[in-house]
């Protein structure tokens, strides 16, 4: 702030230049000379969204975030140091204690898939071998859990160097769908270069984007509007309405934000189409831009996606110096430019207004709707914000047009889902089906069960989803037949249980999820998703809950789906409520 | 003669079964309030912009799947409102159970009476083999003018709203740590003479439950010697520079034990500076005839 | 009349602020909050002062000019508004006189010009113009650096140009806020605290108003004008003052060149001192009165720096033999053989006050009590009070009043030039959490207190050798002090500051220059020529 209070610590040389690296330049007060030095409101609020760029600078540097470098970083940007530290600690990547143990941190996941893979084994495993292991959420990689090899997924946070995971530089072999002629979504993924621009226009790219300016805005909107298009994330809103309405926002800066901040634990769908057609997200987003007439374009993704991030930023590079962003995008006359935000380790900023908060440099605190992001979104301004699978499915839209779009799936879920399976499952990973296919083919798909039991549970649409069981195995993969048989399709999880695992070992997991990632804003969900851990926990020890801890699960979820702000509180105690209900959960009533 | 008139446009709706008009952008919550309906609140001040994070003042609206915030949301033309449905009353009681559960509330007072009213039960969160987490936070007393103890802190973001962008702009204190672990904290947690505090004291006048206090206040409650039932409170203005901040003097056996400010006054809306906070002090009766310079 | 012409919540909703010599964030607080807004609202802020102040830290852009050289500033925007065209001609035409007078005048005042007198960018001085005269609605606040100089007064009248150039007076939003330093200066003012006036700023040497008060008083009154303090200090050095009655000043301490000021009044043949506490000047007294805290121990009223009149009330009782002021001067009348006075309560001496006062005629205590104060003029109980001032500029007959004049003023700089033997600029201010010469603040432990320091910028203290925290021998050619140094990147080179809250622990006054505004008696304590030496180990 302006009369700021910057502290005597400082920054040592290795920390400004990483901060200074990452900044560029941009500094609030400038001193034209002795006598003249600008500042003000206005340039304090437009530098704010630097916080958190500047602040993954320090934490790469030194592997934490020191009293020094904080204080470099509030002086620069102007902020003050109690916010900025109130930013750096909402967020689990970085760190304000100087590690006890110096280097690389290697985060391994321990929710659901890599929990009944054996994630505690393979913890214990590293930290023998002297590793610096931190136990992560889901990292969405629930593919490479592999109950037979022991395999679980890891993210390695670099320190003085960059970020990796498992499959770097390595060609994608998890895709199982590899040359499916009926493939909409994902019929690159594993035939494209994803580092070349080149190879994407061979393979059809940018083809979309040539025939949208062709047709023009409007019919554009239209056309998304006509073709039933809904919301991929979970909320399954029509995306045509949302970009109607920001296009009719007129005299403010707009924005399209591309919500790749997948955390839902058991979903890495959108993590293997950046990695593997990154370009086909960076068109889209043009499209949107166009479309909706907003000039500034956003990737937020999700900071353990280091794989995710380089390739999307290759291909924004590859499509800037093509002429494909930029002042006069492909020649649309329409400006557009693509900025990445990463994350920093925070579920909650998958919900938009979260995300809009965190890109703006504060605490990822979702807001309150109304206000919808449409008319208040990032920066108070019109935005739309879409997450890449339904980005993806515009491409498809614009050259087949709505009619040719609603070829495939039903009336009222028209296209193609993507799916992600996991748990005892033969052949997890990614896979694209039509609306209508049932739960029992979908998992046929994927090799049908491993290991030696039956299936018990199947875990719907992520730790925010619910389970479901073997009478579920017929229900057709619809909005609508979701919706009326009581689950949700949510991010698309479809993570199999069969009788060999201990459900509530999962369910106390999924409820210290939701304890950790809470944002703990609003009261109903920072005591709630305590209190239904701690029921959890009960339940683990004592094999059953008393007649009052029982009546208890049920206030808890009530209150949380009334009162919460937002959709985290709403569903947080959906998994587990769904599994008692089926009787799943030995020791409870349903 | 103000070139800034007040909306007259108004919207009617319906609030228990009452029809209620109230003017354009009024909150569900004011609406309430003009039709003699009593609302909990805690997170809400008529100073601080609402940051509707407590929940309690959650009400039916019709046709929205969950609760509103009462504080936040404007009341629309034709909206139809329920205060006392079984919803909105499980929510407001489960919300005070849970806030008893976690953290002391002994100096809230107001608190404790929507508790009776909606049937808080905060023991049945302990009475089992797990006792429950609570804030657990020892008081921080760390100079002569307040204290800070935040197993009182309930989190409803109004100091810290005070201390920036709603009044102060100070920004001291910030929202730290993540979901359960969240603190009103300094940076680094560094104590308040090491950090920008300027003791305004703003935090300590916005604060419902006694997690901020005048050090005052604290003496005399740690010798069980604070009886506000033996207060007085008398309005005046400060002594010091020339803004006119209006200061409500808290007397108890003819001294001033606190001081704080009409939240709805044109000139403070309800907050102070170090010295109308706390430059009262002179005023104390001493062994001389005249005071001491 | 003296007042702001505008109330607070109005920067709140202004597009442009110049903020001009006031340091509000720390002086004015609570005024600042509203100003704060107003930067939230969208509104910009240039900063002009000597000091990057932690006020003209949240300002768009600060300009630190040259101690002493407003005027030239001043002149150098209201030039270049009529240079770009940017001034408003109809206002000009129907609301001002001497226009003309004052263009030929502010001529000379380029901006290359005025940056060489001030110190600050040409090209500040332009956007500063434009932005003020192209606003919608615009606000010049300013407080202590505008009128402690010995040209304080031409200070305030070059301001007010720049208002009656653009027509930012007079309308809801726009204005000239000067802001009291004191809780209750406007109020002194209002009552008759000034040598030339009676109550309601009535001229004393007006027969018509004399004869008002005569009559309402039942006895003669003296048709001269007073002395104001500096005069007052003037008369007691040529022996024409020998007795003092001081209620509520220390000017032991806080008069510039306070060397001289105590012996002054130790010369006299009696003084009495009425106060609250046993002050400096207290110590020198013959007589002392205890009195009572106005604002905590008595009823009455302060009127703020917006004229908004506000009850104070007793809330606790006085200690000892402290009575409160208005019985010890009517005890004073009683022993002086005046026994018409009576007893009278605060309320009945008010009353007595609005019926001799049309601008107070308005405010009972019931209307003060229930519309939370009113701001002057507020003739008639059933006036709302007048959140700004000088609407009648706007009115097609100007309210039966003459066009407003242009000002003409001259550059000057300070009276105490720089030299070889006193090369730096020194310049005083307040802090945050102490007040004036400390008496008050004094009684509460500030943890965030550092003392009076001398802020020297790096350079000058690296030129004398000079390492933070050092302590030092301050001189002008007045007086010396020893005093801590605080190294400070946001003073400019040449110029220190220091506060003067703890006159016991460091005398600055005995520094401060005592040359005086002509009009207004205010010494140039902001201007000072000195040097600064290492102490000998």
């Amino acid at each position: 702030m302006a009369d700021l209070y910057i502290s005597e610590e400082t920054a040592d040389d290795f920390e400004m230049a990483a901060v200074d690296a990452t900044l560029d330049g941009r500094h609030v007060v400038v001193r034209e000379s002795e006598r003249l030095i600008r500042a003000g409101t206005s340039a304090r609020h437009g530098h704010r969204h630097l916080l958190l760029p500047a602040l993954h600078a320090l934490q790469n540097a030194k592997g934490w975030i020191s009293p020094g470098g904080l204080n470099y970083v509030c002086e620069t940007l102007q902020v003050p140091p109690a916010e900025a530290y109130g930013v750096a600690t909402f967020y689990d990547l970085f760190r304000v204690e100087e590690p006890a143990q110096a280097g690389d941190v290697t985060h391994v996941c321990v929710d659901a898939a890599c929990q009944i893979a054996g994630a505690a084994d393979r913890i214990a495993e590293l930290k023998a071998q002297g590793v610096n292991v931190h136990e992560s959420p889901c990292l969405g990689q629930c593919e490479r859990a592999n109950d037979a090899t022991g395999e679980v997924a890891v993210f390695v946070q670099g320190v003085g160097g960059p970020d990796s995971v498992a499959a770097d530089d390595t060609p994608y072999e998890l895709f199982h769908q590899m040359g499916d002629e009926s493939l909409r979504l994902l019929k690159r993924i594993g035939v494209v270069d994803p580092t070349s621009l080149d190879s994407y226009r061979a393979h059809g790219g940018y083809e979309s984007l040539t025939a949208a300016i062709e047709m023009g805005a409007e019919a554009v909107c239209t056309a998304v509007a006509d073709s039933g298009l809904s919301g991929r994330g979970g909320a399954a809103f029509p995306t045509g309405i949302k970009w109607r309405a920001v296009a009719a926002e007129q005299g403010r800066p707009k924005h399209v934000v591309a919500n790749c901040d997948e955390s839902e634990p058991g979903t890495f769908k959108d993590r293997v189409v950046m990695e593997n057609d990154p370009f086909a997200v960076i068109e889209a987003l043009t499209i949107a831009g166009f479309a909706t007439g907003a000039e500034n374009g956003w990737i937020y993704i999700r900071g353990e996606y280091p794989l995710a991030t380089a390739r999307l930023q290759s291909a924004i590079d590859q499509a800037l110096e093509a002429g494909l962003l930029g002042d006069d995008a492909a020649g649309s006359g329409h400006r557009f430019h693509i900025e990445i935000r990463r994350g920093a380790g925070a579920y909650i900023c998958g919900e938009e207004t979260a995300l809009f908060a965190s890109l703006e440099g504060f605490r990822g605190e979702p807001r309150s709707k109304p206000p919808f992001p449409t008319t208040h979104g990032l920066f108070q301004e019109p935005t739309a914000i879409n997450n890449p699978e339904t980005l993806l499915n515009v491409l498809d839209i614009v050259p087949i047009g709505a009619d040719g779009y609603r070829s495939r799936g039903t009336e009222r879920s028209p296209g193609t889902k993507l799916l992600c399976l996991s748990g005892r499952v033969a052949k997890p990973g990614i896979y694209e089906v039509e609306f209508g296919t049932t739960l029992g083919e979908v998992l046929e798909l994927a090799g049908g069960l491993t290991g030696s039991g039956e299936l018990n549970a199947v875990l719907m649409g992520g730790a925010a989803g619910s389970f479901v069981d073997r009478s579920y195995l017929d229900m057709p993969i619809t909005l609508e037949d979701a919706r009326e048989r009581g689950t949700t399709l949510g991010s698309g999880v479809v993570m199999a249980f069969t009788d060999e695992i201990d459900l509530v070992d999962v369910l106390v997991r999924i409820s210290q999820f939701f304890r950790d990632e809470s944002c703990g804003q609003c009261v109903p969900c920072r005591v709630g998703c305590v209190r239904q851990n701690e029921t959890m926990v009960v339940l683990q020890e004592k094999g059953s809950l008393t007649s009052e801890r029982r009546q208890l699960v049920d206030d808890i979820a009530q209150v949380m789906v009334d009162a919460s702000i937002c959709g985290f509180g709403h569903t947080a105690t959906n998994a587990i409520n769904s599994a008692i209900k089926l009787g799943l959960v030995p020791g409870v009533p349903s | 003669m103000i070139d800034d008139p007040t909306s007259v446009v108004t919207v009617s709706l319906t609030i228990d079964g009452q029809a209620v008009e109230v003017p354009e952008g009024t909150s569900i919550h004011k609406a309430c309030e003009s039709a003699s309906i009593d609302t909990p609140t805690l997170c809400w001040a008529e100073n601080l912009t609402p940051v509707n994070v407590c929940r309690v003042c959650v009400v039916e609206v019709e046709g929205q799947r969950a609760l509103v915030p009462s504080c936040a949301r404007p009341a629309e033309e034709g909206m139809v409102v329920e205060t006392d449905s079984e919803r909105v009353k499980h929510s407001r009681k489960m919300v005070l159970e849970f806030l008893g559960s976690g953290v002391d509330l002994d100096q809230a007072p107001e608190l404790q009476k929507w508790m009776d009213h909606y049937g808080s039960d905060t023991s049945r969160y302990d009475q089992y083999e797990l006792p429950a987490l609570r804030m657990g936070e020892a008081p921080k007393i760390q100079d002569n003018l307040y204290i800070r103890d935040y197993d009182r802190c309930v989190l409803c973001y109004k100091c810290v709203e005070a201390c920036g962008d709603d009044a102060q702009h100070t920004y001291a204190i910030a929202v730290s740590g993540r979901g359960f672990d969240a603190r009103i904290s300094t940076e680094f947690d560094v104590t308040l003479p090491d950090s920008a505090c300027v003791y305004c004291g703003n935090c300590i006048g916005v604060c419902p439950t006694g997690a901020i206090q005048f050090k005052t206040e604290y003496d005399l409650r740690q010798e069980d010697d604070w009886r506000p039932e033996d207060q007085d409170v008398t309005r005046t203005v400060c002594s010091y520079c020339g803004v006119g901040c209006n200061l409500e003097l808290h007397t108890q056996d003819d001294k001033i034990v606190k001081v704080t400010s009409p939240a709805d006054h044109s000139v403070t809306s309800g907050m102070l500076c170090i010295k109308g906070r706390f430059g009262w002090q002179y005023v104390q009766p001493v062994d001389t005839p005249t005071r001491k310079a | 009349m003296g007042g702001g012409t505008s109330s607070y919540l109005e920067v709140e909703k202004t597009d442009v602020v110049l903020l001009w010599g006031s340091n509000a964030r720390e002086a004015h607080p609570i005024y600042f909050h509203h100003v704060l807004k107003g930067l939230d609202n969208g509104a910009r802020m240039f900063a002009v002062d000597p000091r990057r102040t932690s006020s003209a830290k949240f300002a768009d852009a600060w300009l630190g000019l040259n101690v002493g050289t407003d005027v030239a500033m001043a002149n150098a925007i209201g030039r270049e508004i009529i240079a770009a065209d940017l001034h408003n001609k109809d206002f000009i035409a129907h609301s001002a006189q001497g226009f003309e007078d004052y263009k030929a005048h502010v001529e000379p005042y380029t901006l290359e010009y005025t940056e060489a007198i001030t110190g600050v960018p040409a090209e500040a001085i332009r956007e500063v113009a434009h932005a003020y005269a192209s606003a919608d609605k615009a606000q010049i606040l300013w407080t202590l650096g505008i009128t402690e100089h010995h040209n304080g007064v031409d200070n305030v009248k070059s301001l007010c140009n720049l208002a009656l150039l653009t027509g930012h007076v007079g309308r809801w939003g726009s204005g000239l806020v000067p802001l009291r330093g004191q809780n209750n200066v406007q109020g002194g003012g209002d009552m008759g605290a000034l040598p030339n006036k009676f109550p309601g700023f009535q001229d004393i040497t007006n027969p018509d108003h004399r004869a008002k008060f005569e009559t309402a008083y039942g006895m003669e009154l003296n048709p001269n004008n007073g002395k104001h303090l500096t005069l007052m200090l003037e008369a007691m050095e040529h022996g024409e003052i020998k007795a003092a009655y001081c209620i509520g000043e220390n000017p032991a301490d806080s008069e510039a060149a306070a060397g001289h000021s105590r012996a002054l009044l130790e010369g006299l043949d009696i003084l009495v001192v009425q106060d609250i506490f046993m002050t400096a000047t207290a110590q020198l007294a013959d007589v002392v009165l205890p009195s009572s805290v106005g604002w905590a121990e008595c009823d009455g009223t302060v009127t703020s720096s917006e004229r908004r009149v506000q009850r104070v009330r007793a809330a606790v009782t006085p200690p000892g033999e402290c009575r409160h002021d208005h019985e010890i001067i009517g005890e004073l009348a009683k022993r002086m053989g005046v026994d018409s006075w009576g007893d009278p309560t605060p309320q009945e001496l008010w009353d007595e006050l609005r019926s001799l006062s049309p601008l107070h005629a308005g405010m009972s205590y019931e209307r003060l009590e229930a519309e939370g104060g009113l701001q002057w003029p507020c003739p008639s109980e059933d006036h709302p009070g007048s959140p700004f001032l000088h609407g009648w500029l706007w009115e097609d007959d100007l309210g039966g009043r003459a066009p407003s004049p242009f000002s003409i003023t001259e550059h000057e700089g300070p009276k105490e030039q720089l030299t070889e033997q006193f090369p730096l600029r020194l310049t005083t201010g307040r802090s945050l959490d102490s007040y004036n010469t400390g008496v008050q603040s004094g009684g509460f432990e500030s943890p965030i207190r550092s003392g009076d320091e001398l802020d020297m910028n790096p350079g000058d203290a690296a030129v004398l050798g000079i390492a933070d925290g050092e302590r030092v021998l301050v001189s002008s050619p007045r007086g010396s002090v020893e005093m801590g140094v605080r190294v400070q990147p946001d003073i400019p080179a040449g110029l220190t500051f220091t506060t003067f809250h703890f006159p016991d622990l460091v005398d600055i006054n005995r520094l401060t220059n005592d040359e005086w505004d002509r009009d207004s008696g205010t010494a140039e304590f902001k201007a000072a020529a000195i040097r600064v030496e290492k102490l000998l180990a």
